[in-house]
């Protein structure tokens, strides 16, 4: 017995040998690797925090006092409770026809809908101003009914939408693709309705990569910069977003306050990476066992 | 599914805050005044007053809203929509703009109030590292090799705008109006120039917090300010001997208070920028004062230039903007014609 | 007849998915984006062509594209080797920076605009160090550069991770078996097998960095022709009232998003074909 184990554990050890680097190899690609990530993601981040608290915890807590970046912070979760709420919405619903269903153009409309990431965000904000302007097609009509979208919440919240529209989709296609429609054949013949096929077939299925496509959704809309800047008036403690307050009070000297609002949004930017972290454990439990695997490799104490 | 609750009690938190904020303005009155990048700390204190005065004066509450940006970006917002019931810009073209693009004032607006509807004026000066190291005294001084000379871009930025003048008046004064070397000399100055920020305040940003360039053109209100606090033992202001006299100009916009029923007190709100505290205000706040008596007082800050008019050399804003702000006009042509 | 448009399926709500799918898009995208190209035709041919290739503009596409594309190769590079190191090895703090690398896709682009600005201007953190040595990144284009390599950062990592994981370590095993060094399996396995991955994820982050603005006017000087990237220059003519010059240019840069959208899409469907039918 204990021979045989043997036998097995030189036997992966072998083989293991045959896939990997020497040691220096190893160690020189986990320094370039780090090095990289050193200079273009954790010096920025920790150059935020360290401006931020520049002038002790009291003055961070003081740029919070601002009556107008607690308006800023309203507006920004206002905007982005309406604007994933729809993209969830189409993510669901185009995720379903493009992943269950064969038609013709299938591909073109899956090309579509990355159109909004590669859009400058400049545009996204230009196009709604040519619509909904005051010299806009539609402007002069709103005017008259006194129905205000540009400079106004409504503009935010289309800009944010337009920008975010991809996420969600684009989590769940690929996914509902490589599940098939077998299990919601099996429910529908079984005399399950399409709306309980979905909710008890479809749904616990897609919920991991749902929820992540909801997070990364919001994590977007809440820090849109460009898109929102060209819609929103910029008015002090009405139409100002978190990230566009950001650039206001950086304009004012105030760069303490700028990096403590900065940091703010960094800090959810974390947590929904924290919470992507811990959504991709609970889906993917192949992963922890592949994580395994690699930890049966020489060196590490097995 | 397990976001839905969490959204749902977000939205109506948001929503009810909201709601009680609308009914809080229901019962007074709010204007908006769209403004130009510096003067958010002027304002600021001159609302106050002003709100104080008009409770005083009408027993109303008056909330008053800023938007600041760059000048032109600024007129741009207003003429797609952006309803400013006054507007106080940096130059008088973009106002111009407005009346012109979006028709919401009279073509006549700069007459309706005193000094061409410039309740104070400014002028363009330098300011410079400790010690003054390059020994930069007049606007000959900025053409020379090897200094690096910080202004915004005349494209988007309306002291951009003025400095661009101010150089090339100087040049003209310099050279008897001889238009050709007025150009040579501003295009040397702008070879001199490494950033070309957006607007007034990021360039003030960058010769201030990133200590790039040898000296800062910008307006007068704003070298002051910089100098103020921590600013005071690392830089020194260099004042031109001869300068533009700027003139940022205010008006109401006509459609939108007669639309919302705020004339009166959009009218009141700038012609109280011409009463005596309006002046005071502008004055602590490093603008020239108009008024006599509240221009002696402040007399110390404001050091004498001699100041030439936009008029004595341009004409007027609509021509000086096609000879050297339009597209392919004299400005273009200095990145045109020699592309380093 | 001949055509059939959908094939039939047992599965309902075809119809109500679709249509909710594509009546949302058209309204939240396709329409406002159509408006974009009906403005640009109040200008003729000449203007539009004029508006297009004017020095200025050609010196933006110059920067905007070729920073693009510099930043794209530099994280085809180092972002490979981040997902190899992600993948392959162990070290402490793994998991952690596993989960950063998504941080530029999840921070706001004016945060990461002022704090690169403020690391890599000459009094900054990484900025002080560099300028001894007559390099200058903030207000350069290099600045350029450094912010379009940060916010594409996690693509080429994200789209090469997976495939990393899912490649079958035996047949490496047999590569050096049969005799190969370390360096032969590696290009001769590994590579033909990472670089559909590899150049999905280079064009997305190219795509990405072309429109990008929030953090490049923050760090790039903004000078004309020089680091004056084409949304700055979109920006600019819209101050200056100018809505077809800014519209033309946008639909400039529409036609190439959607070229490398649909060069992306390509390149998923090639590989996903190579994949089952091998």
């Amino acid at each position: 017995m204990s021979t045989e184990i043997a036998a097995r554990v030189r036997n992966e050890e072998w083989k293991a040998s045959l896939t990997s680097e020497s040691t220096l190899v190893r160690w020189t690609l986990i320094a370039i690797a780090l090095g990289y990530l050193t200079l273009f993601l954790f010096v920025p981040l920790a150059a935020v925090f360290s401006e931020a608290l520049k002038k002790g915890l009291a003055g961070y807590f003081a740029s919070f006092q601002d009556p107008d970046t607690l308006a800023a912070i309203r507006l920004t979760f206002i905007a982005a409770s309406l604007a994933v709420p729809l993209n969830l919405m189409f993510g669901v619903a185009a995720a379903w026809a493009i992943a269950k269903f064969e038609f013709v153009g299938k591909q073109i409309l899956i090309t579509l809908i990355d159109i909004p990431l590669a859009v400058s965000p400049v545009i996204s904000g230009l196009i709604y101003v040519l619509l909904f302007g005051a010299q806009g097609w539609v402007g002069p009509w709103l005017a008259e009914h006194d129905i205000k979208i540009i400079f106004a919440l409504p503009g935010i919240v289309l800009a944010t939408t337009f920008v975010t529209v991809p996420f969600i989709a684009r989590e769940l296609i690929p996914l509902m693709q490589s599940q098939g429609r077998e299990e919601e054949e099996a429910a529908l013949t079984l005399g399950a309705s399409g709306w309980q096929t979905f909710i008890r077939v479809t749904l616990p299925n897609i919920k991991w990569s749902l929820l992540y496509g909801v997070i990364l959704c919001n994590a977007r809309a809440m820090g849109e910069f460009g898109a929102v800047s060209v819609v929103s008036g910029h008015i002090r403690g009405l139409t100002n977003t978190l990230p566009l307050h950001v650039e206001i009070l950086y304009n004012e000297y105030n760069a303490v306050g700028a990096f403590a609002v900065a940091s703010l949004l960094t800090l959810l930017a974390i947590v929904t990476l924290v919470v992507k972290t811990v959504i991709e454990r609970k889906s993917a439990p192949s992963r922890a066992t592949q994580d395994a695997e690699w930890r049966m490799q020489p060196g590490s104490p097995s | 599914m397990i976001l839905k609750p969490f959204v749902l009690t977000l939205a109506l938190l948001t929503g009810a805050l909201g709601f009680t904020s609308s009914i809080q303005a229901a019962e007074s009155i709010s204007i908006l005044n769209v403004s130009y990048d510096p003067t958010r700390e002027l304002y600021q204190e001159f609302n106050a007053a002003f709100a104080k005065h008009w409770q005083a004066k009408t027993g109303q509450t008056v909330k008053i809203l800023q938007s600041h940006g760059g000048s032109s970006k600024q007129a741009r917002a207003v003429i797609d929509g952006l309803e400013a019931d006054v507007v106080t810009l940096a130059l008088a073209y973009d106002i111009d703009a407005i009346s012109e693009k979006a028709g919401l004032l009279p073509a006549n607006w700069q007459s309706r109030l005193p000094n061409n509807s410039a309740p104070y004026s400014s002028t363009i000066t330098f300011l410079v590292r400790k010690g003054n190291p390059k020994g930069i005294k007049d606007w000959n001084d900025l053409v020379k090799p090897g200094v690096s000379v910080i202004t915004p871009n005349p494209k988007t930025s309306g002291v951009a705008r003025w400095n661009y003048l101010a150089a090339w008046g100087y040049a003209l004064k310099q050279f008897g109006g001889d238009e050709a070397k007025a150009q040579d000399f501003v295009w040397r100055l702008f070879k001199n120039v490494p950033v070309l920020d957006s607007g007034a305040r990021g360039a003030t940003t960058t010769f201030v917090e990133r200590g790039i360039g040898d000296v800062l053109i910008n307006w007068e209100n704003e070298i002051l300010l910089s100098t103020k606090g921590s600013g005071k033992d690392k830089f020194e202001i260099v004042v031109p001997p001869i300068s533009i006299l700027a003139e940022p100009t205010v008006s109401v916009v006509d459609k939108i208070v007669d639309k919302r029923g705020t004339r009166l007190v959009a009218q009141a709100y700038l012609e109280y920028l011409y009463s005596e505290e309006g002046q005071e205000i502008a004055g602590k706040n490093n603008y020239r004062p108009q008024l006599p008596a509240v221009a002696a007082k402040y007399a110390a800050n404001f050091p004498a230039v001699e100041r030439f008019t936009l008029q004595e050399f341009f004409g007027n804003w609509q021509k000086a903007h096609k000879a050297h702000f339009a597209d392919g006009a004299s400005f273009d042509q200095i990145y045109l014609q020699s592309p380093k | 007849m001949a055509l059939v448009l959908k094939q039939p399926s047992v599965l309902p709500g075809f119809g109500l998915t679709l249509g909710f799918a594509l009546f949302y898009f058209s309204l939240i995208v396709l329409i406002p984006l159509s408006g974009l190209i009906v403005k640009t035709t109040t200008l003729t041919w000449q203007q539009f062509w004029h508006t297009v290739t004017e020095p200025r503009a050609m010196a933006s596409y110059q920067l905007t594209f070729g920073a693009s594309f510099l930043g794209a190769l530099i994280n085809g590079f180092f972002g490979s080797v981040v997902a190899w190191v992600l993948v392959r090895y162990h070290f402490p703090g793994r998991s952690i920076v596993d989960a950063l690398v998504d941080l530029p896709f999840a921070l706001p682009t004016a945060v990461a605009g002022i704090a690169l600005t403020a690391i890599y201007s000459s009094n900054g953190w990484i900025g002080s160090y560099l300028e001894p040595l007559g390099l200058k990144v903030a207000f350069t284009p290099l600045g350029v550069l450094v912010a379009l390599t940060f916010i594409g950062l996690p693509f080429v990592v994200r789209t090469v991770q997976p495939v990393l994981q899912d490649l079958d370590k035996e047949v490496e095993e047999a590569a050096t078996t049969l005799g190969a060094n370390r360096w032969q399996t590696f290009r001769a396995v590994i590579v033909p097998e990472l670089w559909p991955a590899l150049l999905t994820g280079m064009a997305m982050a190219f795509a990405r960095s072309v429109g990008e603005y929030g953090s490049v006017i923050f760090i790039a000087g903004n000078m004309p022709l020089k680091s004056e990237i084409t949304p700055l220059l979109i920006m600019t003519k819209l101050e200056q009232y100018d809505y077809a010059g800014a519209t033309a240019l946008g639909v400039v840069m529409l036609v190439v998003s959607f070229v490398l959208a649909l060069m992306i899409n390509l390149i998923q469907w090639w590989s996903g074909r190579r994949h089952t039918a091998s």
